[in-house]
């Protein structure tokens, strides 16, 4: 278990010399029992204070980055068990498997594909993050060919190299240098020779055993082998053992502080069926998988899975917002009604959804309020009655259309006279309260 | 070092309801966070039932209206459908032409819509109403009425109009659906002011609100997730009720279950993008706790179905 702020305060210097920036040495201790503060900071503090400091103030998943550069993948970090508590810190990498026996084209199309997986949402740039590359052949040759042909066509993509053979990881790692790949894997039988191969090329070794003892058995015998960085795979396979396996592991590294469990968790959901596939990969993402295998790239299936990523790993302290502008909804023309309404994502989602529905061609002005919800925002005073006039002016929306009129929420119809003074010549119109209503609104409307 | 398996038990449990009457279903009755298997006791699976409708789904996306082709014409035709030849195990009849931006349907009409469709099938119903407050607490009352001794669920009471709806199902012996805005406050308050009537807690389902995948799912999980954990390890009994998702009618309105491929290519086939949307917003809230799901696509049922094996 983490140690308490007056534990920590025990261990510190209790000089109160304020070089840490913190007044007190007890203020700086709660910072550091709450995670906030580096012991880095203070210039006093004892060797041994140090080292009891340093395994107790560990978060309680090793932090791992994983490949190299722009598309680097951060992992491990987490502290809580239910996203209520506190944000996912490191959303689970969505990896895609190929086989070395694959054809050179088929590879290429995958490495293509997911070059090419990017989308945006909600401003995040979501993507597949990385691939697997199995020597399913069972040749190293074979193996470092193909790693080899990835890394021409992608240099950027992290990958995961899987075999259990350490002079085929030995050939393939020798093709990356510098990338930080993960080796998977280590086992009880091959663990010495793998790990050599793991510190040579410094790469992260995934280590898999049959079960969660074995498996904290066999990380301790690594670790002491000199390698601290490791992904783990407890051989879960179907969704409830994965579900029951990652919660312990979660469970042990929070609430008992067990460190032989305490990395990032690697979760393997190929099914031949595509949907169920999608199905046991949210259970990866919701449930504690740091990395997650998928069969194939379906642009449909990374869709799902981005979003609920996203979704997931939001903080939940933080409304999510969208960007302050003027959204074409359908082929506007001067015509096209124009309404307003706040930044909270899920406002502008759902506003903007029914006005598709409607297939009436609408502008939207979509107003920063700090990403709260229209009543929210107007009671906070974010969205009053002179910012928003202020909006409308400075948007130039004005000469975009030929009525000067504006719709507003039906929750703020109170706001109407006074945006109208505020904005001469415009005409407000009180729209529906609930957005399901606007199809019908806008269709008599038009 | 052996990693002692840090199990984890409660002293609460949820509430096992059980519907229908010649063909039942069962679900709730876990002590343990959902299907957390290894921890306790989770006696029953989840239930999930097919949505049809008392008009025609025009509403719909093509992608979902078109697996029921013309038996959705008719809901009577359409639950015989559902039960016979997608197995329903339960089916969900919702009376949105009774919505006066709809059709405006009479209570009259949509009482003998629900008698129709009663007398056809032997599969539990679940009755809900267009969610207009006040045309609800008419229809619902009579829905209650001409379902008189078949143990429905009936749905749904808001705040703004639980006393009449609930009184109805109390007095025909329904259970009931209880729905709030996806607070935990709101959903005890509503629950304690529907226990206060003498409704019986054991009758209860929670709706906590369901959102769609990437509009606003994470506030459906994590109110769920608090629910759960209240009736669990805080043993509040307001909060035992199993939980409501109501998947189809929030998955098949977004954007990704409807906008065409050719519009949005880096977005895939939309076929298959409809049924993973629904499928992936059952799945998170499966694993937030809810028990009752109602669903629109067969594929997607099938591929829940399957997760939930394999749970």
């Amino acid at each position: 278990m983490a140690l308490s702020g007056v534990e920590i305060f025990k261990l510190l210097p209790k000089t109160n010399c304020k070089k840490c920036g913190h007044p007190t040495c007890l203020a700086f201790a709660m910072k550091l029992a709450q995670r906030q503060a580096s012991l880095d900071a203070c210039p006093d503090v004892s060797e041994e204070a140090k080292i009891k400091l340093g395994e107790a103030s560990a978060p309680p998943f090793r932090p791992i980055t994983f490949g190299e550069g722009a598309k680097a993948v951060k992992m491990g970090e987490e502290t809580v068990l239910f996203r209520h508590e506190k944000k996912f810190v490191n959303p689970c990498a969505i990896v895609v498997a190929v086989k070395d026996t694959d054809s050179e084209e088929s590879i290429k199309a995958v490495v293509a594909a997911l070059l090419d997986s990017e989308i945006d949402r909600v401003g995040q740039r979501l993507r597949l993050d990385g691939l697997l590359i199995s020597n399913e052949s069972g040749d190293p040759a074979k193996l470092a060919q193909a790693v080899a042909l990835v890394a021409g066509q992608g240099a950027e993509i992290p990958l995961i190299i899987s075999t259990t053979d350490s002079s085929a990881a030995d050939a393939a790692l020798g093709k990356i240098p510098g990338k930080r790949p993960i080796l998977y894997g280590a086992n009880d039988s091959n663990a010495e020779a793998m790990a050599e191969t793991a510190k040579k090329h410094k790469a992260i070794l995934g280590v898999s055993a049959p079960s969660l003892d074995a498996l904290s058995d066999l990380t301790d015998k690594i670790k002491a082998m000199g390698v601290e960085d490791m992904v783990i795979d407890t051989g879960a396979r179907t969704a409830g053992e994965i579900l029951r396996n990652n919660t312990f592991i979660r469970r042990a590294a929070i609430k008992k502080s067990a460190k032989s469990v305490g990395y990032p968790i690697i979760s393997f959901a190929q099914r031949d069926d595509d949907m169920l596939e999608a199905l046991v990969a949210s259970l990866c993402v919701s449930k504690y998988s740091s990395i997650v295998v998928l069969s194939s790239i379906e642009k449909w299936k990374s869709l799902a899975l981005f979003t609920l990523r996203q979704n997931i790993y939001t903080d939940p302290q933080v409304p999510m917002q969208v960007e302050q502008k003027i959204y074409d909804i359908g082929e506007t023309n001067a015509d096209a009604p124009l309404m307003i309404t706040t930044n909270f994502s899920l406002t502008f989602f759902i506003v903007s959804g029914e006005v598709e529905n409607s297939k009436v061609p609408v502008r939207l002005a979509v107003m920063d309020s700090e990403g709260l919800s229209v009543l929210t925002a107007w009671a906070a005073g974010k969205f009053t009655a002179s910012k928003i006039a202020q909006f409308i002016q400075e948007s130039g929306v004005e000469n975009q259309i030929s009525k000067k009129e504006l719709i507003i929420p039906g929750y703020v119809a109170i706001l109407s006279g006074a945006i109208e003074e505020k904005l001469p010549g415009w005409k407000v119109i009180v729209g529906p309260r609930e957005a399901n209503a606007l199809p019908a609104f806008l269709k008599t409307k038009n | 070092m052996a990693l002692a398996a840090p199990a984890e038990t409660y002293p609460g449990k949820v509430f096992e309801v059980i519907i229908g009457t010649e063909k039942t279903a069962v679900f709730g009755g876990e002590n343990v966070l959902p299907f957390h298997k290894f921890d306790g006791s989770v006696p029953n699976r989840p239930v999930i039932a097919y949505e049809i409708q008392d008009v025609a789904p025009e509403d719909w996306p093509d992608t979902v209206k078109n697996v029921y082709g013309d038996a959705a014409s008719d809901p009577v035709k359409w639950a015989i459908f559902c039960q016979n030849e997608l197995k329903a195990e339960a089916i969900a009849l919702r009376l949105i032409g009774t919505h006066p931006d709809r059709q405006d349907r009479s209570a009259e009409d949509a009482a003998k819509t629900v008698r129709a469709v009663l007398d056809a099938i032997e599969v539990p119903l679940i009755i809900l109403g267009s969610n207009h407050v006040e045309k609800d607490s008419a229809v619902l009352v009579a829905a209650a009425n001409a379902a008189s001794g078949c143990n429905c669920i009936i749905g749904k009471a808001q705040e703004a109009n639980y006393k009449t709806i609930a009184a109805a199902a109390m007095a025909q012996n329904h259970k009931l659906i209880a729905m709030s805005e996806l607070d935990i406050n709101l959903s005890k308050q509503l629950g304690i002011l529907i226990t206060q009537m003498g409704f019986d807690k054991e009758k209860l389902i929670t709706d906590p609100m369901c959102s769609a995948l990437g509009y606003g799912i994470e506030y459906t999980y994590s109110v769920m997730e608090r629910i759960r954990l209240a009736a669990l390890a805080q043993n509040d009994a307001v909060m035992q009720p199993p939980m409501l998702a109501d998947i189809g009618m929030y998955a098949w309105k977004v954007k990704e279950s409807q906008a065409a491929e050719a519009d949005l290519p880096q977005w895939g086939s939309l076929k298959e993008r409809g049924i993973a949307w629904e499928v992936v917003t059952a799945g998170a809230l499966l694993l937030a706790g809810a028990e009752l799901l109602i669903m629109r696509h067969p594929e997607s049922v099938s591929a829940v179905q399957k997760f939930i094996d394999e749970l």
